[in-house]
């Protein structure tokens, strides 16, 4: 089926070509920093970690669109999303690819990447994340292309990948459990010593993840021959609308144990974020910028109109990715880590090579997307059609 | 067969791009390595273990010595004819073979491996 | 100290006289186990080593010079070819200075006495009993040794995730952003300063490691002996587990504080105010 992404539009080769450009570039950049060390990025001895982790903490996030449209087709039988499992499950592949190569270009010897896999450490989180990563990733694509290669040829697909579907529904819980484990542990770290890390983690996934996926459905309606349907968007309008209700409710409540304990601990990382510390405040406009966006999707979702209608709806989606994009992506990291162990504060603003690399491995998992998109709407479409 | 001479002729150009290396070389051959012995090292007389296994698997001597005394803390070994010695590849093996270019660049060059031991581990200073 | 002093002039005398530095201060340290530590662990198997640093003694010393003292600093970064990056953003620092108030966060107090407000305070790894870095590395590249407890760095299995320097709660571990080998050479001018121990490569974590090489052959850390050189002796090195060591003694008669008691990592180090 893979043939299917050989032939294409002019736009559609452009694009790829656009994103092969673009990979490049980030190649090149990282080949730089293969040479030169870390020390090209932002980072520093207090905020170790930068966009390279935050990116792989949201794009976990939005792998959860698989999840979101699997478990009422597969479990409550809702069957107008059996039209979208497999956009589902296959921007849940390369959001986890765009994970895997965000963790890649954030070590400082990669070379010894097999290290995790040659010597198991199950006391350690990043080794269980390294596998349930890997794991789900395999699940989705032997899934997704399973199902898609049966609706091809007209049967049902086998029995035993309904097996590996139902393995999938609570798997994918755990990679956003797993990954949060990775910051709600650390004892000195107080911004992230909250048992509530694993439940937003959840709740923003399930709002980012399924926001993505309902603008690539209104995109491919508009490519493709492909029409993802009114209902179906609909619903993941719904489900949206309530996990960003849920995500902000959690932040609110945040904000609430910080605050009114009075406990610095706690206080300092959020004023930093959206205030300042010590001098130091280049989050703030960001932060307050991701909370109007917050505001912003929140209205257009909740109200009915707006909500339904499309073109609001891919507004809502946008600004939504957007502040959950900030939040996750970028001040949930730098917050970690401010202020240090000391109690001083030292600034984090990625570099120019540290851009171009992030927006290198974006590319690479738009790049993966779009070949699995023009397989997947180019199949379906045929199959319909026969 | 179809385009049976273009296949022929792309056959011959492509083997001939493979195999060149081996036409360029035809008729010579390396030199083999010497490494040479320092005054203190030939002075020893016996090394940690025996000339013919540290020819052919120092690396694998090195490797052990590097688990054993990071990991496990045991700096010392006993070697096979009884004699202890204090792991380290820097204060022990290199205080004999500090000739780097004259001893181990000698093999290493002959077969083209490049350790990457030097990275961190430093190379005794050569007079020239 | 590891050993008191006449103790310790008693194998430094016996070493001398037998030639073989590890194997008589092994025969003095625990007799009757010179075989099994010439292949295990000598002098060190068995203990829990800690720290006593006496922080009125090391502010005499920094009263005395207008520029301070950094004689333990000084002798670490030398003796481990720690390079000077000349840039907080990227530096390495295995012990090194912080004020009070920046050393024990937990002790905010606006109206601190004023021997001890704003100033340096000496930190290093606490080689804590319950090492968080420990609990979170994914290839067991820093591990806690289980007969001596020092937290140890295995530099050939760093793939330098960072994951340990988030999870350590004191700042301890630096991360080396860059070739070592280029930092600037007008700060580094006698890079490698020490050419018996080896340097770093770019990409992996460091820290402290109670010099592992030198408490192996029977000798003190370097920084308690550029300490003890000075005739200062704010640093106090020895044995936790054995109650009549140095430390415990020094425990016994003097309050002391650690870092960041309550997150229960049991820091190995102890302030004496």
């Amino acid at each position: 089926m893979l043939d299917r992404a050989l032939k294409g539009s002019q736009g559609y080769w452009g694009w790829l070509v656009f994103l092969l450009v673009l990979m490049g570039i980030g190649a090149g950049c990282w080949f730089y920093q293969f040479f030169e060390g870390l020390k090209i990025t932002g980072m520093s001895r207090d905020v170790s970690w930068g966009l390279y982790i935050g990116q792989l903490t949201y794009f976990v996030g939005v792998a959860a669109s698989g999840v979101m449209v699997v478990l009422p087709y597969y479990l409550h039988d809702y069957k107008a999303f059996g039209r979208i499992t497999i956009l589902g499950e296959f921007l849940a592949v390369s959001a986890i690819v765009m994970c895997l190569l965000f963790v890649f270009v954030d070590l400082g010897n990669p070379v010894r990447i097999m290290n995790v896999i040659l010597y198991p450490t199950p006391n350690s989180i990043l080794f269980w994340d390294m596998i349930v990563l890997n794991v789900y990733m395999l699940l989705n694509i032997i899934i997704g292309w399973n199902v898609l290669a049966a609706e091809r040829k007209g049967i049902h697909y086998q029995k035993w990948i309904k097996v590996l579907i139902y393995i999938s529904i609570p798997w994918a819980f755990s990679i956003h459990t797993v990954t949060a484990f990775l910051y709600a542990g650390l004892p000195g770290r107080h911004f992230w010593l909250t048992s509530i890390m694993a439940a937003r983690f959840l709740s923003s996934a399930f709002c980012a993840g399924p926001a993505l996926l309902i603008l690539l459905c209104l995109i491919v309606r508009k490519v493709t021959r492909f029409d993802p349907g009114k209902e179906q968007i609909r619903t993941l309008a719904g489900i949206v609308t309530y996990a960003m209700i849920i995500n902000v409710f959690f932040f609110l409540l945040e904000l609430f144990t910080a605050f009114y304990s009075q406990i610095p601990g706690h206080m300092h990382p959020i004023v930093f974020l959206f205030k300042g510390l010590e001098g130091v405040g280049n989050l703030a406009p960001w932060m307050w910028a991701a909370s109007v966006f917050a505001v912003i999707s929140l209205i257009l979702l909740i109200v009915p109109s707006t909500r339904r209608n499309e073109g609001t709806l891919a507004v809502a989606c946008a600004v939504l990715i957007a502040a959950t994009w900030i939040d996750k992506g970028l001040g949930l990291i730098v917050a970690g880590f401010t202020p240090n162990p000391f109690d001083t504060v030292t600034q984090y603003w990625p570099t120019t090579p540290e851009v171009l690399i992030t927006i290198g491995v974006l590319a690479t998992g738009f790049f993966v997307l779009t070949i699995l998109y023009k397989v997947a709407t180019t199949v379906k479409t045929e199959a319909a059609a026969s | 067969m179809y385009d049976g001479g273009k296949i022929i002729v792309g056959l011959i150009i492509g083997l001939g791009l493979l195999l060149s290396p081996f036409f360029y070389n035809a008729g010579k051959a390396a030199k083999a390595p010497e490494p040479e012995l320092t005054a203190k090292a030939k002075e020893a007389k016996t090394c940690v273990a025996s000339k013919a296994y540290m020819r052919e698997s120092h690396f694998t001597l090195l490797d052990e010595w590097r688990q054993t005394v990071v990991r496990d803390g045991e700096r010392y070994y006993k070697a096979p004819d009884g004699k202890q010695y204090y792991k380290s590849l820097q204060t022990t093996c290199l205080d004999c073979h500090s000739n780097y270019s004259k001893f181990c660049l000698q093999c290493h060059n002959y077969v083209d491996v490049a350790p990457y031991c030097w990275d961190c581990h430093i190379q005794p200073e050569e007079k020239k | 100290m590891g050993v008191d002093r006449r103790e310790f002039l008693k194998i430094a005398g016996m070493a001398a006289l037998f030639g073989l530095g590890g194997k008589a201060a092994v025969d003095i340290f625990a007799p009757g186990e010179l075989q099994a530590s010439m292949e295990g662990i000598p002098l060190t198997r068995g203990k829990q080593w800690a720290m006593v640093i006496d922080i009125r003694k090391c502010l005499a010393q920094q009263a005395k010079n207008k520029d301070g003292c950094k004689a333990c600093i000084t002798a670490c970064h030398r003796a481990h070819n720690v390079p000077d990056w000349g840039n907080p953003r990227i530096e390495i620092k295995w012990i090194w200075q912080e004020s009070f108030e920046h050393s024990f966060p937990d002790q905010h107090n606006p109206y601190i006495e004023e021997g001890l407000r704003h100033q340096p305070v000496i930190l290093l790894c606490n080689h804590c009993v319950n090492p968080p870095c420990v609990r979170v590395c994914p290839t067991q590249a820093t591990f806690k040794r289980d007969a001596d407890g020092i937290v140890c760095m295995d530099m050939h299995r760093c793939i330098g995730c960072r994951f340990c320097m988030a999870a350590c709660p004191y700042g301890s571990r630096s991360f080396n952003w860059g070739d070592p080998r280029k930092a600037p050479k007008e700060l580094n001018p006698d890079y490698p300063t020490n050419r018996s121990y080896p340097e770093r490569s770019k990409g992996v974590v460091e820290k402290c490691d109670f010099c592992v090489e030198l408490i192996s052959k029977g000798e003190l850390p370097a920084c308690v002996q550029a300490c003890d050189k000075i005739k200062v002796h704010a640093l106090t090195f020895g044995d936790l587990a054995d109650p009549k060591s140095n430390v415990r003694k020094l425990l016994k008669e003097h309050f002391t504080i650690r870092r960041k008691a309550e997150l229960g990592t049991e820091p190995n180090l102890f302030y004496i105010v």
